[in-house]
């Protein structure tokens, strides 16, 4: 399709540097709520390689989610530096902390986060409109994406005329629309039962084996097990993080 | 643009209730402000009319009795004025700026068979001016050779015109004044008068004065009219009279009974105070009613702000911009401002076009929204779409997408 083109030509661009997507170094989070401190990550340092899939699992209340947020530039840090492809996201305005998080992140929530209004359709097409393209190659992307996720048939209803699965589907594609360096997942399967779950994760591994880098949270160790490397949050600090 | 514009009528549409709402409001106000405008307009320039029937500033001097002996003289001696005294003020008294002489008599009226019984002022041709004379169409007021020549012509008050002529174009017409024929040469335009110190001009006839003092043979003049060459010169003038008349007809200067002055400046002094007070109170108001509304509009933007806080916080983590949501937000208020006070102002232009022919107009003049007033109340709307809208989007614009989201 042509439009690899615009999309590829963005990861030749930027593919470069030690190959580190993610680089964490001391990376702290601290809510402070009035007088109550809350020390959610108490700092982490992580890499993740270009291409790599991650599973993150902890109890909960550990920090994972707040890990999540930093990772895909909703949230920042208290202290620590965060380099994305080599560059540091730390002094960033809110403006391009926006410009990063439609270019080159792609998440995806565990209640879907879908806006209930509109069609799947303008759902997926969010992204593209925020970042300027025509309508025309907006449409072609849209379709492209539905046909990747499996659901050309639903793109004209609404999110709430959809099940879990197909719901969080149609996230997904959402969260590729851009073509993102990063996919990031916060429990994705979280509100699904366990046969959509799994068809989702089946989506993650595909998706990882064309080359993307993925990083889900999930509770379910069973699910965990499908990802190459797991990593494992305690109390705002990693106490694991191994390959299979 | 065509994107923005899409999404802003999809965004307006949803909310259906509010958006009629906040459209209500602006419209209730935009109406209520320029209506209170245009009627207080209308309701300025018919009170200025009425008060410019009897001229402008103009001071009417009667000549009657002294209260105070002088110089041997006993009080109560009757002043008489005749056109030299006239001549002498209008060489000597300082900061004057028109004067005539006015004679009056009844007279008996005749065209056909029509008989009637009139009012004549002998008059100067200065008069007309003086005493905002104004000629119909067509007509003429007295002029300098009129009077001159003593001609035989006569300017009609517009009522009793028609009562004489009716249909028929009084110009040039003959009528009699005590048996001698005179030419109509002017009919006074339709005015309004709110006061008078001999009856209504519309009622009236006026001759020169040369004419008069021919048929009468009065030597006396009534009463005699001038103004000041500049309003605030008005007080020091009829002092200045008062001295000439005092010397010429020996007695006390300082006797202001001996000629009794009615200075119509006074009132218009006050009048113009009053309107100035009157049209602040007005904008006051309408400053006011605007405001109110716009805090409406800006309290509805706010709930829609948070309404809609978990849209804003996944739009913004999908990558749109502060800046994109802080001026669409701006552009809805400023969207639903244009709207409704277009509508607001064209109802008040509706009721201005309609208002005319419920004959109130005496009463209260034709409502009339002036450039003025509908750029102030445009100028205001804009304001006011632009502040009441630029809260409410800076708070959606400052939250965190996590936050956000969370609602
Ligand atoms: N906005 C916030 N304000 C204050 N404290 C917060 C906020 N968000 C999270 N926390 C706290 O930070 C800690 C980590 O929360 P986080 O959501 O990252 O946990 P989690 O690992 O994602 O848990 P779960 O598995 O239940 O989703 C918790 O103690 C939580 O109470
Ligand atoms: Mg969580």
């Amino acid at each position: 399709m042509f439009l690899d083109g615009f999309f590829n030509s963005k990861k030749r661009y930027s593919s470069v540097e030690n190959g580190n997507v993610i680089d964490l170094k001391g990376l702290t989070r601290v809510y402070v709520t009035g007088k109550i401190k809350v020390e959610a990550l108490k700092g982490i340092d992580l890499e993740v390689r270009d291409g790599d899939m991650v599973a993150i699992t902890g109890p909960s209340g550990s920090g994972k989610s707040t890990l999540m947020n930093l990772i895909g530039c909703l949230d920042t840090p208290t202290s620590g530096s965060y380099l994305l492809r080599g560059e540091s996201v730390a002094g960033l305005s809110r403006e391009e902390l926006a410009g990063i998080r439609n270019r080159r992140v792609g998440f995806i929530f565990q209640n879907f986060n879908l806006l209930p209004q509109i069609s799947a359709y303008e759902n997926v097409e969010m992204p593209l409109l925020f970042s300027g393209l025509p309508r025309q190659k907006r449409r072609e992307r849209v379709y492209e994406l539905f046909n990747r996720v499996g659901l050309s048939d639903r793109m004209d209803h609404k999110p709430t005329e959809l099940s879990g699965g197909q719901m969080q589907r149609v996230a997904t594609a959402r969260a590729l629309a851009m073509d993102p360096d990063i996919i990031l997942a916060d429990e994705p399967t979280g509100n699904l039962d366990t046969s959509s779950g799994s068809d989702i994760m089946d989506l993650f591994q595909e998706l990882w084996e064309q080359g993307r880098t993925v990083l889900v949270i999930t509770h379910d160790p069973a699910l965990a097990r499908r990802a190459p490397r797991q990593v494992e949050i305690r109390d705002g600090l990693i106490t694991r993080d191994s390959r299979t | 643009m065509v994107n923005t514009i899409r999404q802003l009528i999809r965004d307006t549409r949803s909310q259906k209730l509010r958006t009629l709402l906040t459209l209500f409001g602006m419209i209730w106000g935009t109406t209520a402000v320029s209506l209170l405008l245009a009627f207080g307009d209308g309701l300025h320039s018919q009170l200025a009319k009425s008060n410019a029937g009897m001229g402008n500033n103009v001071v009417i001097g009667w000549p009657s009795r002294t209260s105070i002996p002088f110089e041997g003289l006993g009080k109560a001696r009757r002043i008489q004025m005749d056109d030299d005294d006239i001549e002498l003020l209008r060489n000597k008294a300082y900061g004057l700026g028109a004067i005539s002489s006015e004679y009056m008599e009844g007279f008996k009226l005749q065209y056909g068979a029509k008989v009637l019984s009139v009012s004549v002022s002998g008059v100067e041709p200065d008069f007309g001016e003086i005493r905002n004379l104004i000629p119909a169409e067509g007509s003429r007021f007295i002029n300098p050779v009129d009077q001159q020549k003593r001609r035989r012509v006569a300017f009609l008050g517009d009522e009793l015109a028609g009562q004489v002529f009716g249909d028929v174009t009084p110009v040039g017409q003959i009528i009699k004044l005590q048996g001698s024929p005179f030419t109509i040469i002017g009919v006074l335009i339709k005015k309004t008068q709110n006061s008078s110190y001999t009856g209504q001009d519309n009622g009236r006839v006026f001759i020169p004065s040369s004419t008069f003092k021919m048929m009468t043979g009065q030597k006396f003049i009534s009463d005699f009219v001038f103004t000041a060459s500049d309003i605030e010169k008005t007080k020091g003038l009829i002092k200045d009279v008062l001295r000439i008349m005092a010397a010429q007809h020996r007695f006390d200067p300082t006797d202001d009974e001996a000629i009794s002055f009615w200075d119509t400046s006074d009132s218009a002094k006050f009048f113009q105070t009053f309107m100035l007070a009157f049209k602040i109170f007005l904008g006051a108001i309408g400053c006011l009613t605007l405001v109110v509304g716009g805090i409406g509009i800006s309290n509805i933007m706010n709930v829609v702000v948070e309404e809609r806080t978990r849209e804003i916080g996944i739009k913004m983590a999908l990558g749109a911009k502060p800046r994109i949501i802080l001026g669409k937000f701006l552009l809805e208020t400023l969207a639903l401002t244009i709207v409704g006070g277009s509508i607001g102002i064209l109802i008040t232009l509706g009721i201005c076009t309609v208002f005319p022919v419920l004959n109130l107009t005496e009463y209260v003049g034709d409502p009339n929204i002036s450039t003025g007033a509908a750029t102030a109340t445009a100028v205001m709307l804009g304001i006011i779409g632009f502040i009441s809208g630029y809260f409410p989007a800076r708070t959606a614009a400052n939250l965190d997408p996590v936050v956000a989201m969370k609602m």
